[in-house]
């Protein structure tokens, strides 16, 4: 350690360079600040203890895949891989199977990501190229406010103000003129699919833009001058100059969002209607990964019951962890270094 | 084009109606994604407002919930309840986080540390209600019951990965230049990396540490079936406890308005509890009382 050699002369006691007197002195005025367990040991075990909090960081991670490898073992030896195919979820009969599950919590999270890219590159794209200066940062700190209101509260605003207000004027409508598809079917109850789609959207958009800002202030200035110096209007620059040298990384912020939507748990729960059904409308209720824990673990009675709900969360963990390294690795290939060269 | 490099003619051609009206439309576009983004923001804050604070008053503040039907009634078992277990949580989370910010940062530039960098970051991703199953499998499962504690753990595992990655961002920021003139002086590096590095950081940790405390604040999933919620005072550790946003939870999805009334005051003083203790550190760091906490 580069640091130990840097601190060697003061543990020895600093060599006599010129004459012995002075350096004796000045050995004597600094005595007090090299007391005080100024030693190897006292460095030894400083450096013992950081380097346990730097493992417990490890170990919380083995930790949490032990617990929840070992704890679903009941319910993957009685059912297997089959567990994620079946859609009958039987407590009392003792039949578990999460394709419900997986279903809404993949639907709901696509639907959110539909609402939420266009609106969080949009806003992106205002703060960092268009807004006026001034405007900006005010701008990015509002939509930050968004990401720190608890996802209950967010719940709460759904159920009283969102879901009334899709019950009565947006599903009607959605049904008058997009029924034909299937997708608007149905009595609108308001809670369902649509509404978790939606408050999700909400959720992750401050994600998805501060991301995309982030990735987007990282692509060179002269990038922007040199599409501008070719007579571009401002959007022409925006879309060739910004937004394409910046994908990989805006890929990166939505894959990111996609992480936070697949394990949101609170404000779906409260608004998807809690039912273990498989339903191509989006009107109608459903359920989610996350939200069946959420519901059913402090009352699931029988071990293979609790078993099965581990074994729901560790199929989110293992997914929500590759969505979250993807991300991560996209967003990195941009601000570290040079844009993605992977222009068309 | 060879013609104009005889005769340099740089007065631009008129852009295209074409062009300029994309351009416009663009920024359109761009402005109403901003409009549509703050409006649910603006909704959210006016209604936390409008119908929460009609319902503040002081029994809401002093008294513990009352069964169905009976009028009044408070959420102050709950309020303490969170108070609570935020302690528990940052007595075992801020420690760790500083610790392992400190070990990133001093010793950790290395692969090893690459390794723990990357295991933070993991951790960080994982999904609030699955920290609550590990809590659950830890603690309440070892005890026998719910538990503030295990509540506690439960989000102080959520804490630790946020406050190590501030850390290390901010200790990176003191020049080493700091460093070497304390080993100059020949002062340990226990010593210097405490009471000049860390020290020198002090201010940015701090707020590394309140924006992981604000993140935990509002966590419901996680204590779900951890600190479970109680209708009575609780100050046990190993006892079952109310929190505020679990309250919130259970009240939003009755089908009675008194407390529909009261979990709308409920969320308007969680948020006022997160701003107000992130805004009481903040002052106090930057006056420079908490300069030798560390």
């Amino acid at each position: 350690m580069a640091n130990r050699a840097l601190g060697a002369p003061g543990l020895g006691g600093p060599q006599p360079l010129t004459k012995p007197g002075l350096a004796a002195s000045s050995q004597a005025r600094y005595q007090p600040l090299l007391k005080a367990g100024d030693s190897h040991l006292a460095d030894r075990f400083f450096f013992i203890a950081i380097l346990g909090c730097g493992l417990s960081v490890l170990a919380l991670v083995g930790l949490i895949v032990y617990e929840l490898i070992t704890k679903s073992a009941l319910s993957w030896h009685a059912f297997g891989l089959k567990f994620f195919f079946r859609s009958d979820w039987d407590p009392v009969n003792n039949q578990f199977g999460a394709l419900p599950f997986v279903y809404g919590t993949i639907v709901s999270s696509i639907l959110a990501l539909i609402l939420a890219v266009p609106l969080a590159v949009g806003v992106a794209v205002f703060i960092t190229e268009m807004s006026p200066r001034w405007l900006r940062n005010p701008l990015a700190f509002i939509t930050e406010l968004l990401a720190a209101i608890p996802s209950v509260i967010y719940g709460l605003w759904a159920i009283f103000v969102l879901v009334p207000l899709l019950r009565q004027y947006v599903q009607p409508g959605l049904a008058r003129y997009f029924g034909w598809t299937g997708l608007f079917e149905g009595p609108p109850y308001g809670i369902g699919m649509l509404a978790a789609g939606i408050i999700l959207a909400i959720m992750v958009v401050p994600i998805i833009s501060s991301i995309t800002r982030e990735v987007m202030t990282a692509v060179p200035q002269q990038q922007r001058e040199a599409v501008f110096a070719l007579g571009a209007t401002r959007w022409e620059m925006i879309r060739t100059g910004v937004l394409r040298n910046a994908r990989a990384g805006i890929l990166g912020g939505v894959i990111l969002g996609l992480g936070r939507a697949l394990g949101e748990t609170m404000a779906v729960t409260m608004v998807i209607g809690n039912r273990p059904e498989i339903a191509k409308s989006l009107f109608a209720p459903g359920y989610t990964m996350a939200s069946v824990i959420a519901n059913e673990f402090s009352e699931a009675t029988g071990d293979l019951y609790l078993s099965s709900l581990i074994e729901v969360g560790l199929a989110l963990f293992i997914v929500t962890i590759i969505v979250n390294m993807v991300a991560q690795f996209l967003v990195w290939t941009v601000t570290r270094g040079m844009p993605a060269r992977s222009n068309a | 084009m060879p013609s104009s490099h005889s005769s340099p003619d740089f007065a631009a051609a008129p852009i295209s109606l074409w062009r300029r009206g994309m351009n416009s439309l663009a920024t359109c576009l761009a402005a109403t994604a901003v409009f549509l983004v703050l409006l649910p923001l603006a909704a959210i804050f006016a209604y936390l407002v409008y119908k929460g604070f009609g319902s503040i008053n002081w029994a809401f503040l002093t008294q513990t919930p009352k069964p169905v039907g009976e009028p009044g009634g408070g959420m102050a078992n709950a309020i303490a309840g969170s108070v609570y277990i935020l302690l528990i949580a940052s007595t075992f989370g801020v420690p760790l986080g500083i610790g392992a910010g400190i070990y990133l940062s001093e010793y950790g530039r290395n692969q090893f540390g690459n390794v723990i960098r990357f295991t933070a970051d993991v951790l960080n991703g994982v999904p609030s209600i699955i920290i609550g199953i590990v809590a659950y499998g830890l603690v309440v499962l070892s005890q026998g019951h719910f538990s503030a504690l295990a509540g506690g753990v439960a989000l102080a595992i959520m804490m630790i990965p946020t406050i190590t990655r501030a850390t290390e961002e901010m200790l990176l920021l003191v020049p080493i230049a700091v460093r070497e003139a304390a080993y100059g002086l020949g002062v340990s590096k226990w010593r210097t990396t405490l009471s000049i590095t860390l020290r020198t950081a002090t201010s940015g940790v701090i707020t590394g540490v309140m924006l992981a405390f604000a993140r935990v604040a509002g966590e419901t999933a996680p204590l779900l079936f951890t600190a479970f919620g109680n209708q009575y005072w609780n100050w046990k550790m190993d006892q079952p406890t109310a929190a505020l946003s679990l309250q919130i939870f259970s009240y939003a999805i009755s089908p009675f308005d008194e407390w529909h009334r009261q979990a709308w005051a409920g969320a308007l003083i969680l948020i006022i509890l997160i701003v107000f203790s992130v805004t009481a550190v903040r002052i106090a760091a930057s006056r420079g009382m908490l300069k030798g906490a560390s």
